[in-house]
């Protein structure tokens, strides 16, 4: 019997990854500054930060505050807008062969619409994630992604904007995520990437101020994880297109709970500041357990978790 | 290109209660190292501390054969994993990744560099020291600290031949005060020497400095602290703000564009 190497490539709409570990939004910068450091074609794809028509300065710092197995962000978007993205990142974007999703961004439907535009004549680009649930910015994102009928219509006008697959990425700061899947599936979205973090507070009891300078910013890392994992399976129940998991994965047991939750592919974002080598080592705890349970396709894994009584 | 080490501790000296030297095998890391860059450090194997925290390169180390064998870092004891980094025994491993960051410029003779450290802001010195000599650039280092019990490796600094020029805040060794007033003092007197200054401390001291040199008309290199969450330029937490030359700033990434900038093109809040 001869040893055959698991088929680790999966289906995002008409996107092919081939594998499904994705670089998170705000995690990689514009995938450029870890150039030098792996080979971003071993990656099934990275995220962009997130990008508006225009620049952006973000918050003042501190941006970020340590908290028990997580850190608080408040970045605020700072970003260098969608035409100096066009033209002066992704020429370089493109020879290093990276399998690119942009996060894009807006204040307003229109805005949305436009960026998608814009992005949809560049070449390089394989899809759009439309970030309509960062916590961080008054105006832009969260207001559409907290309301169905706002997410229904976001996605509906970047589906009329573009050929390019969409992923709308939705907060976990609501009741139902699985419903906000729901719409954004009848809109005509080829996927769906969550969570985004969690709205939190961190504060010092010295100066009875926030730790970071915007006061609330977004949880992320291992303390989220169970769940965007349970976020992640009901979504993954609710519609027929895949669903992108993530949320503290930090190793590759967690990925295979992502997977075996109902998700499709993962996004790695807060484990990949720990560790910017991480990829190559939950490649391979992947296809060593996919090895070891005879699983021929990372594809027949995905959502196979077993609820029935012992 | 940064690589990541599990570093052994070859040793772990405590200057004093707060202060540690910590002493990690990374040949690679010292193999490429330049004055004023930085390592990302992670005691430990859970998730606290999660994120790994920035740390000059103190000393790089080497045998006798003078090939590096690793690097020293400078701790002042405040949060978690500086607390890890001073309990640290000789064989536990410590994730390091770098070398990271942009290092300082270093001025050629006879130009002379001065240093100007405050408190654990002595850390990047030491490396910055020893390029100086091989040039032979002549080197001043002003140290500040709270007390004489604060300074340390003064016999170091001059036994490698660098002029020491001291301040404490209790007045113990040297100035009382500000090691900005030796500081000044010296810069008034140095008119017709080319002088460069590169500093490195608490952010009001690199404030001061940095706008003591712009009115004696010097140039003066900063290396600046900020809470970072990768060091590889990722998640844009570290920022600075510089002057974007119309009034305003614009915020860049400490970790990939500095730590080290031109004091005078920076923002200070
Ligand atoms: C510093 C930081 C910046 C982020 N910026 C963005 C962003 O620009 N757009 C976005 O959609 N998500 C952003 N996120 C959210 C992540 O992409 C991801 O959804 C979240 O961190 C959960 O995954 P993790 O626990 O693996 O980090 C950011 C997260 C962090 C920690």
């Amino acid at each position: 019997m001869g040893v055959t190497t698991p088929d680790l490539s999966v289906q995002i709409g008409s996107l092919r990854l081939a594998n499904p570990l994705i670089a998170a939004s705000g995690c990689f910068g514009y995938g450029l500054e870890y150039a030098s450091t792996i080979d971003l074609r071993t990656l099934g794809g990275f995220v962009t930060k997130g990008l508006f028509m225009t620049e952006r300065e973000g918050h003042p710092p501190e941006r970020i505050v340590e908290t028990p197995s997580g850190m608080i962000n408040a970045i605020g978007l700072q970003g260098i807008g969608v035409h100096r993205f066009i033209n002066e990142r992704l020429p370089e974007i493109r020879k290093t062969g990276a399998t690119t999703i942009v996060n894009i961004c807006g204040t307003s439907i229109d805005e949305y619409a436009e960026v998608a535009r814009a992005l949809s004549q560049a070449e390089g680009v394989a899809a759009l994630e439309l970030n309509i649930s960062c916590p961080n910015i008054k105006e832009g994102g969260i207001q559409f992604g907290c309301h169905l009928g706002g997410t229904f219509d976001v996605v509906s006008a970047v589906r009329k904007a573009t050929h390019l697959p969409i992923i709308p990425k939705l907060t976990p700061n609501v009741t139902d995520p699985a419903s906000f899947a729901k719409a954004s599936e009848d809109a005509g979205a080829d996927a769906v990437s969550l969570v985004n973090t969690f709205l939190a507070l961190a504060i010092d009891i010295e100066t009875r101020k926030p730790a970071i300078s915007n006061g609330m910013g977004g949880l992320s890392g291992p303390a989220i994880r169970p769940i965007a994992v349970r976020m992640t399976y009901e979504c993954a129940k609710a519609v027929k297109i895949p669903v992108i998991g993530m949320g503290g994965i930090a190793s590759a047991r967690d990925v295979l709970e992502f997977l075996i939750a109902g998700a499709a592919a993962v996004q790695v974002g807060t484990a990949n500041f720990v560790d910017p080598f991480i990829w190559s080592k939950l490649l391979a705890g992947l296809t060593d357990y996919l090895t070891r349970h005879q699983i021929a396709r990372v594809a027949d894994l995905v959502g196979t978790v077993d609820f029935s009584k012992h | 290109m940064p690589v990541d080490i599990r570093a052994r501790v070859l040793s772990n000296a405590h200057l004093s209660p707060d202060y540690n030297v910590l002493s990690l095998a990374a040949p690679e890391i010292a193999a490429t190292c330049q004055p004023g860059q930085f390592v990302m450090v992670k005691p430990g194997r859970g998730t606290d501390p999660l994120l790994r925290r920035p740390f000059s390169v103190f000393e790089v180390l080497r045998d006798t054969a003078g090939v590096p064998t690793g690097i020293t870092i400078l701790s002042k004891r405040i949060g978690v994993t500086t607390n890890l980094l001073h309990q640290a025994a000789e064989g536990d491993l410590i994730d390091c990744l770098g070398p990271l960051g942009q290092p300082f410029a270093l001025v050629d003779p006879p130009a002379e560099a001065w240093m100007v450290a405050g408190g654990v802001g002595l850390a990047p010195f030491a490396t910055v020291l020893e390029a100086l000599n091989a040039k032979g650039t002549p080197a001043t280092l002003f140290y500040g600290a709270r007390s004489a019990a604060d300074l340390f490796y003064l016999d170091w600094f001059r036994d490698r031949g660098a002029r020491l020029a001291l301040a404490t805040e209790d007045g113990s060794v040297g100035d009382k005060g500000r090691i900005t007033i030796p500081l000044e003092r010296e810069l008034t007197a140095a008119t017709g020497k080319a002088v460069t200054l590169y500093a490195c401390g608490p952010e009001p001291m690199l404030e001061a400095v940095s706008n003591l040199a712009t009115r004696y008309g010097r140039r003066c290199e900063v290396s600046v602290e900020r809470i970072m969450g990768c060091g590889m330029g990722g998640c844009y937490s570290c920022v600075v703000p510089l002057k974007d030359g119309k009034g305003g700033h614009h915020f860049v990434r400490s970790c990939i564009n500095g730590p080290v900038f031109d004091g005078a093109e920076i923002v200070w809040e």
